[in-house]
């Protein structure tokens, strides 16, 4: 059976050409040549796994020079097509594990195979990235390699024979908020009767799942005097110009739409549409004001019941959107409304 | 009250020209059930087939799993409000056909039914790869209502369950279990040193075929209430229910309610397991409201100390199962609640519509997104008509060899929520 192949990313200090004095050395191919750490990974892979090249960069170098690295170096890794790239171990060291992860994350990207790296879990690396790949949880200086080594190459083994990978803290992994799926020993409902008793007798138990902590938003005051006051229409129920111009998604939304509404009195089936793929759109197709009331905010500001609608209206899906899409659309378009004067805002949802 | 249960164990399930079990070999005259199938106007026809464990076999769209049983002594008769009058049930004597069920299947509502493959990676995630499964493929009558069609099914499942539940009547069952609960002051004299624990159950209930039935009576009409425990080995409580497979609660799941099961082994030793509290979840606040406000004021009334709050389905139900636990711990009643989890194809997202410090004990039944790659079968019982619009499905998920890309949740109890299987997450 033909070896697996890997290609092995390292820094000047582990590939023994100095420490400091050596960290502004430009990336290196040492092709067919295996390095310093990877002497241990060669002998924990045995005869299934073959390092094909090592690659060797001065950690200053790389990150003052990241742009050009995170190009330069999946290059160099290309033409070998590699089963699986490692960077690393990075232990505590800060520029080497920014240096792993971003190396691994341009990998990954950009030659779409499996990459793995291993680094403390304080290291600036591991925050950022570990949500992005394998990340092994290593000891904070190289005394452990030997233990960074085994569980390294116990989990590229496993990526490598398309096996897969376990919760973090089974594999030995940093831990993430990623929810990953396993078979326990015993059945949901004993396991529940278990932590049950625990609880009642007031002996620690571990839940199985953590709660989120979500975030309470309180509302704000009444208006004063609605009669003033410019109001906007903000809505997740995803009502768009007809044709949705700015492509939003009809689920998972990764974007949100402005629109200008001045002088529009009445959404109708010619003009406005949803983009919403969660719920039956017939209704907001026939007529969009069922979501987006703009006909009876219009009367409204006729009737001087509002001081004004304002005439920009955002927009957006609600639909399997994540929490943090969510946030980052609302904190925008917030200040974009602050930025126009409206003192209040309608916001539907479906 | 006490029930005794006789376990027939099935080793095998053939057909032949007269329907009996004999040394553990259930033979079965299609033509026998057929026409019983056929006696509800609205099935148009109906064949059967029986798949074993081990086979290369998928089964799909799965509608309801069903665990063949007869009541043979004492009070009322199995699935209550059915095939039997509504007397109360759960005492007396019933046997029960083990290591088989009758499971129904066709097209329903199209997008979600289940699957049950009796070998490969995906028989490790339905716990019904494991039985002898009497299958019984209906279709409809042109021009059906879809939830009119649904309850034909449903009753054409009980009706094969029952009729060869009873051909077992008169054999010695190969074991036996007791189950019994006191009365509660019987309860607390007799075991004074023991916490009291319940079991409560929120019953799909959010309508439109997303339904469960209780002695007959539509979970979303019923408040808030006391069981025996034993009244569901009897078929008490039925599914009506067409949410996604792998988290509902097939009428199986409810006759060996995993739960209800672990509680009575604790039952007199570690724990004094009181009663089963059933709940709904229905979609309109103000039920939300009533609904977990009166199984609140139960636990308190009971003076439980803890007790096992399960879901069924989620995201809407996410909001009731958080009221319940909110309000039951504020009774100062311990809770552990059973649920499973909506994070995501890639696991990132929040796993629950609702969340609230209060629910610091969880048992998750997995994450019900994640990709599974199911290998084609050899032989499929229904159709793989459906595969691609299946919850957890995707216009790609059936390959041209027969093999399937599809979430976990479209297999048939694969994150069950009474705790019935072993999968759960980090």
């Amino acid at each position: 059976m033909a070896k697996y192949k890997v290609v092995h990313y390292i820094n000047q200090f582990f590939a023994n050409i100095g420490g400091e004095e050596k960290a502004d050395i430009p990336p290196e191919l040492r092709d067919g040549e295996i390095i310093g750490p990877g002497m241990a990974f060669k002998a924990a892979f045995g005869d299934e796994v073959e390092i094909v090249a090592t690659i060797v960069c001065g950690d200053s170098y790389f990150n003052e020079n990241l742009e050009q690295c995170i190009k330069l170096i999946p290059d160099m890794v290309k033409k070998y097509d590699a089963d699986l790239f490692i960077a690393g171990p990075a232990f505590n060291a800060g520029r080497y594990g920014v240096a792993c992860g971003s190396v691994c994350d341009a990998v990954h990207n950009i030659l779409h195979i499996p990459v793995l790296t291993g680094m403390y879990e304080e290291n600036p690396g591991a925050d950022l990235y570990k949500s992005s790949f394998p990340i092994v949880s290593t000891k904070n200086s190289a005394v452990g390699m030997r233990d960074a080594v085994a569980k390294m190459s116990s989990v590229a083994l496993k990526i490598l024979k398309g096996e897969k990978l376990g919760p973090a803290a089974t594999e030995g992994l940093l831990e993430t908020d990623i929810r990953t799926n396993l078979f326990e020993e015993t059945r949901g409902s004993k396991r529940a009767v278990d932590m049950l008793l625990k609880k009642l007798s007031g002996d620690k138990f571990e839940t199985e799942y953590p709660m989120p902590s979500f975030d309470g938003v309180n509302p704000s005051p009444q208006l004063e005097d609605a009669s003033k006051a410019k109001i906007a229409l903000v809505t997740s129920g995803g009502i768009v110009p007809k044709g949705n111009p700015d492509h939003i998604e009809s689920s998972s939304a990764q974007k949100f739409g402005e629109y200008d509404i001045s002088g529009v009195t009445d959404l109708t089936e010619e003009t406005y549409e949803t983009a919403h793929g969660g719920y039956d759109p017939v209704y907001a197709n026939e007529d969009a004001d069922r979501v987006l009331p703009v006909d009876v905010l219009r009367d409204f500001e006729k009737e001087g019941r509002i001081g004004e609608l304002h005439n920009k209206y955002y927009s957006t899906v609600g639909n399997g959107t994540a929490v943090a899409n969510a946030k980052k659309f609302a904190s925008e378009i917030a200040k974009n409304l602050i930025a126009d004067g409206v003192q209040a805002v309608i916001l539907t949802s479906t | 009250m006490k029930l005794e249960l006789g376990y027939i164990n099935i080793k095998d399930i053939v057909f032949g020209s007269e329907s009996k079990i004999s040394h553990g070999v259930l033979t079965v005259n299609k033509n026998a059930v057929k026409d019983l199938v056929l006696e509800d106007e609205l099935i148009a026809d109906v064949s059967f087939d029986v798949a074993k464990p081990g086979e290369s076999v998928r089964i799909t769209p799965v509608k309801d799993v069903i665990e063949p049983r007869v009541k043979v002594e004492g009070k009322g008769g199995v699935f209550p409000g059915w095939l039997s009058g509504v007397e109360t049930v759960g005492s007396g004597k019933t046997y029960c056909l083990k290591g088989m069920a009758v499971v129904t299947a066709g097209k329903i509502v199209g997008f979600q039914e289940g699957i049950i493959d009796m070998s490969g990676i995906g028989a490790k995630y339905t716990p019904f790869s494991t039985l002898n499964n009497f299958v019984v493929v209906c279709s409809p009558v042109k021009n059906v209502k879809q939830h009119d069609y649904e309850k034909a099914v449903r009753i054409a499942g009980f009706k094969v369950a029952s009729y060869l539940a009873k051909l077992s009547r008169e054999l010695t069952p190969d074991s036996t279990e007791i189950y019994e609960t006191c009365g509660i002051k019987e309860g607390i004299e007799k075991y004074p040193n023991l916490p009291r624990v319940a079991y409560v159950q929120m019953l799909q209930s959010q309508g439109l075929l997303h339904d469960t039935y209780v002695y007959g009576v539509d979970a979303k009409k019923t408040l808030s209430t006391i069981m025996c425990p034993t009244e569901v080995m009897d078929g008490a409580i039925v599914s009506g229910n067409c949410v996604s497979a792998c988290d509902k609660n097939p009428t199986y799941v409810h006759m060996n309610n995993p739960v209800i099961h672990d509680l009575f082994a604790e039952h007199g030793k570690t724990l004094n397991f009181v009663c089963h509290i059933i709940t709904n979840e229905n979609v309109y606040l103000a039920d939300k409201q009533r609904s977990s406000d009166w199984t609140a004021k139960m636990c308190r009334l009971l003076d439980l100390d803890g007790i096992i709050l399960s879901q069924e389905g989620f995201g809407n139900p996410d909001a009731d199962l958080i009221m319940n636990c909110k309000k039951i711990e504020a009774e100062g009643v311990k809770t552990v609640i059973i649920t499973d989890e909506y994070a995501g194809r890639d696991g990132k997202s929040q796993s629950l519509a609702d969340s609230d410090p209060a629910a610091d004990a969880v048992v998750t039944a997995g994450n019900a997104n994640e990709l599974i790659k199911l290998p084609a079968m050899d032989k499929v019982i229904g159709t793989l008509d459906f595969v691609n619009s299946i919850a957890g499905g995707g216009e790609n998920s059936l390959q041209e060899d027969g093999s399937i890309e599809i979430e976990i949740q479209a297999i048939t109890g694969a994150t069950n929520e009474a705790g019935f299987g072993y999968l759960s997450a980090r």
